[in-house]
């Protein structure tokens, strides 16, 4: 190679280098701010690496899993309450789990079901009953990266049925704009 | 040692190759595309949870995945260019630049209309769909730069720079969803040993993914030969071409 274009590439590659450097510097320093949402553990003990912690009557996201049996729906209207676990790998449900349980009046998206990744969106607050808990407003599905035809989950065990939802719980909130 | 590449700093030759492997491309992509879209959309079983509206990972995950791939070659062509100074390798980056950046938009379109029915929302900004929108701005950047100056020398290297800068976002997107937690669910395809589907959804996937490819390489092609001959318009060679094509 001759000395300009040796001179180039070494130009070129410390502008790639530094600009690499700052990059990962940034993202790493914004790295907790990146994170969509709170895990219910980050709720109740804080983040992992900086103990950052969300104060009560704060805006913020919760993600974890519906926690099986703690889908409540009142009959009359759409409000409906659940708890949320931290998402591990494998999932396991055990009671000493750390839990916090999310209030929402509204339809659920077709994806929600128990044992479902759920993103949900609202205030923090502490509820005399049930502890630690998220007053939402919104309710995302988060879907897993895991794709089968109907048969072969049946045949797991894993059968999806939608929510269902009587005429009486419809009419109680006639702006459930879906 | 690359002697051999030599040839092909010509734009007569590279236009010659280019002009003979295009049939060929053309040809493959037609039948991968057709098959695998038919296999996918019609033949391949529903998923259990999101019945038929999964269908749509067969065109947003090629798209998604190809729009970082055609800006990590255009950015392999920008640092030729800057260092070697090659005039083709410009060409081909202005010729890569709107592809990418029409696969960058169809991936964002795909995945609203499919985050509105499955998430519940058309867009939120978690990690991955934030990092691909500035992948399109960046996109429109380098094409915006390469058609900013009269001179093609002068563009080729703005765009270049601009190009080289951004490629630190290409492993944002690709590792954002391991880094942190996000709406987006993780990959399902590129996890090393065992991707996350049954076989009979795999395999039409990956003929449509091939089948993609060589569109990307077809529409390239096409668009790297009109560059040679817009750029080298007064050489003989191509006034040559012009008027034998017009007799």
């Amino acid at each position: 190679m001759n000395p300009r274009r040796k001179k180039r590439l070494a130009m070129v590659a410390s502008i790639l280098i530094g600009i690499s450097a700052v990059f990962g510097l940034v993202l790493y320093a914004l790295s907790q701010n990146i994170d969509l949402f709170f895990t219910p553990s980050e709720i109740s003990q804080g983040k992992k690496e900086t103990g950052l912690k969300a104060s009560l009557g704060q805006r913020i996201r919760i993600g974890g899993l519906v926690v099986p049996g703690s889908v409540k729906r009142d009959p009359e209207s759409l409000k409906v309450s659940f708890k949320l676990s931290d998402m591990t790998m494998p999932i396991v449900f055990k009671d000493s789990d750390i839990t916090v349980t999310v209030y929402f009046e509204g339809m659920l998206p077709d994806l929600f079901r128990e044992g479902q990744g759920i993103v949900a969106n609202g205030t923090l607050a502490e509820h005399p009953l049930t502890g630690l808990s998220i007053e939402a407003s919104e309710v995302l599905a988060k879907h897993d990266e895991n794709y089968m035809p109907a048969e072969l989950a049946e045949a797991a065990g894993q059968k999806h049925e939608k929510s269902t939802y009587t005429d009486k719980q419809l009419q109680s909130k006639n702006t459930s704009g879906y | 040692m690359w002697k051999w590449l030599h040839p092909y700093a010509n734009p007569e030759v590279s236009y010659h190759l280019t002009n003979k492997l295009l049939p060929w491309l053309s040809a493959l992509a037609a039948i991968f595309l057709s098959i695998g879209l038919v296999w996918a959309l019609l033949f391949a079983p529903a998923d259990y949870q999101q019945g038929d509206s999964f269908r749509i990972f067969y065109v947003h995950v090629p798209a998604a995945s190809l729009s970082m791939g055609i800006y990590f070659a255009m950015a392999i062509a920008a640092f030729s260019s800057l260092v070697w100074q090659l005039k083709l390798a410009d060409a081909s980056a202005a010729a890569m630049a709107p592809v990418g950046a029409a696969f960058t938009a169809i991936a964002l379109i795909t995945g609203a209309a499919w985050g509105k029915p499955m998430w519940g929302t058309w867009w939120i900004w978690d990690a991955r769909l934030t990092s691909e929108l500035i992948l399109l701005f960046l996109y429109l950047g380098v094409i915006a730069l390469h058609n900013a100056f009269e001179d093609k020398n002068l563009a080729g290297k703005a765009a270049g720079i601009l190009t080289l800068v951004g490629v630190v976002n290409i492993p944002i997107i690709k590792y954002s969803v391991d880094w942190w937690n996000t709406l987006h669910q993780g990959s399902t395809v590129s996890k090393l040993g065992r991707p996350s589907m049954s076989l009979d959804m795999l395999w039409p996937f990956i003929v449509c993914f091939i089948g993609f490819s060589l569109l990307v390489a077809v529409i390239i092609s096409l668009r790297f030969r009109n560059e040679i001959l817009a750029r080298n318009s007064i050489r003989p060679w191509v006034r040559e071409l012009v008027k034998n094509h017009t007799r």
